[in-house]
């Protein structure tokens, strides 16, 4: 008889691919896309969510302003000129009454001929929700008051102040957070399209074409690009309507800014042009576009779009710069710029402070802006 | 070190060539001449202009003769000094100019030693304690003055100098001084006013300094030398200094490329809002009556500060490395 083995046997039979067998999560990592990995390490990245949030926020906020917004674009209130911002308060001597605002008593000083604002704590104004107040179009669509506040009947809520005609500085922060937001996205969009077409051949060809387009981004990018900007804009005609100028911003502005994108399309280009997929796109005749753009581009698209957000920034702040400058948009047309033109002077800085706010959404934006793009470049090489 | 020198100088000869083209077309873009704009603008306040001194500026300016001609008289006059004519000061644009320029030249160049002097230290704290409190506050004040408008710093300093120091608003100077000549009260009242536009100009700057010095640093730290001394036991800050530092200083160098025409847009802008005596307000101005001489001499001379700063750079990089030097190139 055999003496008792030790060792223990498994019955099962033997599966010589359990060593290389995974676990589903392992699975779904190791066969994910680039997009989804990219995507996986961008979520790891707290502040870029965070800050891709706020900014679909203030985009999706763009749809609706008529609704945010308190007041219409172009209510004036002429007993309320520079009104100071009014204070939402919950509770009354004590006593929980909800949000409402102290109503103003107004008087004129008459040493300094200054407006003199001062909340009369006896005059209660609670503030209305999801209300009819000021009658807007929307989108040219429909005629409509629904708004998600207002003022009590006969009251007033300016939560940011009034400008110098009476206007509600918070309704038009938000309706210029439009303009403000879209000059950005087709300036980009521009800058863009130009960035790839220009690095593309420029990287693809090389040779001469590559000389005389590095020389041409040399001499673009050796303009002060704000004196350029002046002048160029200064240039557009007075005559052009609102719509016109405000294209004729966005592509100045897109088309000294994508200069820095073609340098990068092109230093990708020329070393991924030598690698084999390339010369076998060539060899079985694709044409030179579509080998850039089916084979070449995809590869570092990733990082494209992240290099393309972090440019967006300066695009806004260009604007603002223009518009304050009285050389940008003009009014009719509101962008938070056009809003910045009445902080002009030191004056407002010592007197109607407010009338400033419209630079927190600007540092917001381009904050948010430049979280999100080094986390996006951070995420660009998945593989890494 | 020299065929690298003339090959430089040789390309910028070009450049401003292309530069002076591009200025030319904005000068020309505005619709109609600005002889006709100017015309238009003396009858409209009820001045008679005799046919005689229009035919006169129009022959002498160019202005009948076809474009390509109007541009080789524009760039021959300016190599000789002649920058074309004022239409709104009545002056030749070299008088107007004058020294403008040099007060732009002293802002910049203060800006750049500003920038310097602040991301230096803080990049190096960066670096070295990453990812640490101080690291991650320091990024954050660099980014917000990244995403501040200057102009809108630049008034609120102003009011805050004014209302605690007792500074004179706007200007560059105190009124009193502005036709004294140099003395030690001027020079103190020119540096009061003068950290203000430094300082607000240089925020934007400061922050991508700070971030590239901290990347180059960050990388140089990681590599295998600095390993190997650091087991031998070298004392951290020597090593530091001794060479990752030194390797990662190029960015200082040779991002005045990419700084100076920050600079002097930044410049243009809060100058305006400072109502400074450099050649910003001035080039708004000129813009806003469509003093197009002016404002194209303004748009030159910036670029051509923009384009010798990059030069001077350049060289100074080639003097501090080797590998620019002896290739031609920059290493990457």
């Amino acid at each position: 008889m055999m003496p008792k083995d030790n060792h223990f046997v498994s019955e099962a039979p033997f599966d010589p691919m359990t060593v290389e067998a995974m676990s589903p999560e392992q699975e779904r990592f190791f066969m994910a896309s680039q997009w989804t990995l990219m995507w996986y390490k961008l979520r790891r990245h707290r502040l870029a969510v965070g800050a891709g949030i706020i900014l679909i926020a203030l985009y999706a906020s763009v749809l609706v302003s008529e609704f945010l917004a308190p007041y219409n674009l172009h209510t004036r209130h002429t007993d309320f000129i520079y009104a100071p911002p009014q204070g939402v308060h919950l509770f009354h001597e004590g006593r929980f009454v909800g949000p409402f605002v102290y109503g103003f008593d107004y008087r004129l000083d008459m040493n300094n001929l200054r407006r003199v604002y001062t909340p009369n704590p006896n005059v209660i104004q609670p503030l209305r929700f999801f209300c009819q107040g000021d009658s807007y179009t929307f989108w040219n669509w429909f005629e409509a008051q629904f708004h998600l506040v207002c003022p009590a009947e006969g009251g007033t809520i300016f939560l940011l102040g009034t400008d110098r005609l009476g206007r509600d500085v918070l309704s038009r922060i938000i309706y210029g957070t439009r303009i403000s937001l879209t000059v950005g996205l087709f300036g980009i969009a521009i800058s863009f399209t130009l960035g790839l077409f220009f690095g593309g051949i420029s990287g693809y060809y090389g040779g001469w074409v590559d000389n005389l387009i590095q020389r041409m981004i040399e001499v673009i990018r050796s303009f002060p690009d704000l004196p350029l900007w002046m002048a160029l804009s200064a240039a557009l005609p007075v005559t052009w309507n609102p719509i016109l100028i405000y294209f004729g911003i966005t592509i100045i502005l897109g088309l000294l800014d994508w200069t820095g994108l073609a340098r990068a399309v092109r230093s990708k280009l020329l070393a991924l042009r030598e690698e084999d997929f390339a010369t076998a796109a060539v060899l079985m005749g694709a044409s030179p576009g579509r080998i850039i753009s089916r084979h070449l581009m995809p590869s570092f698209m990733s990082h494209l779009i992240a290099s393309a957000t972090l440019s967006i920034p300066a695009m806004i702040l260009g604007e603002t710069a223009l518009s304050f400058l009285g050389l940008g948009l003009r009014s009719p047309i509101t962008s938070w710029g056009v809003l910045l033109n009445e902080a002009q002077n030191i004056n407002v800085v010592a007197l109607y402070p407010w009338l400033m706010l419209p630079v927190v959404p600007v540092i917001i934006t381009v904050l948010a802006f430049n979280f999100l793009g080094d986390g996006l470049r951070d995420a660009a090489d998945p593989y890494h | 070190m020299f065929s690298y020198l003339v090959h430089r100088l040789l390309i910028m000869i070009p450049t401003l060539l292309a530069v002076s083209l591009i200025t030319f077309i904005i000068i020309q873009l505005p619709p109609g001449d600005y002889l006709s704009t100017y015309v238009a603008e003396l009858e409209a306040q009820g001045e008679r202009v005799s046919d005689d001194k229009i035919a006169f500026l129009r022959q002498q300016y160019g202005f009948d003769r076809p474009m390509h001609e109007q541009y080789f008289t524009w760039v021959a006059g300016m190599l000789q000094g002649d920058f074309g004519y004022s239409f709104e000061f009545n002056l030749p644009v070299s008088e107007v100019v004058g020294d403008r320029l040099l007060l732009s030249f002293i802002v910049s160049f203060s800006t750049i030693v500003f920038t310097w002097v602040v991301s230096f230290p803080i990049g190096v704290y960066s670096a070295t304690h990453q990812y640490s409190v101080g690291d991650y506050s320091l990024t954050f004040l660099g980014f917000l003055g990244l995403a501040t408008p200057n102009f809108l710093l630049a008034l609120v300093l102003l009011y805050f100098a004014n209302v605690t120091f007792g500074t004179s608003i706007g200007g560059l100077m105190d009124p009193k001084y502005l036709d004294a000549p140099w003395s030690w009260g001027k020079f103190v009242s020119v540096m009061e006013h003068l950290w203000i536009p430094v300082v607000v100009i240089g925020t934007s700057g400061t922050a991508g300094m700070i971030r590239r010095l901290r990347a180059n640093l960050l990388d140089e730290l990681q590599k295998q030398y600095v390993v190997t001394a650091r087991a031998k036991g070298m004392h951290p800050f020597k090593l530091l200094c001794k060479y990752p530092l030194r390797m990662a200083l190029n960015p200082f160098i040779a991002d005045i490329g990419s700084l100076l025409p920050q600079v002097i847009s930044g410049a243009a802008i809060v100058s305006v809002v400072l109502s400074l005596p450099t050649t910003g307000p001035m080039l708004l101005n000129a813009l806003r009556t469509q003093d197009m001489y002016l404002a194209g001499s303004f748009l030159m001379f910036l670029a051509m500060l923009t384009v010798v700063g990059v030069f001077l750079s350049d060289l100074a990089l080639a003097a501090l490395d080797p590998r620019i030097r002896l290739h031609g190139r920059q290493p990457n």
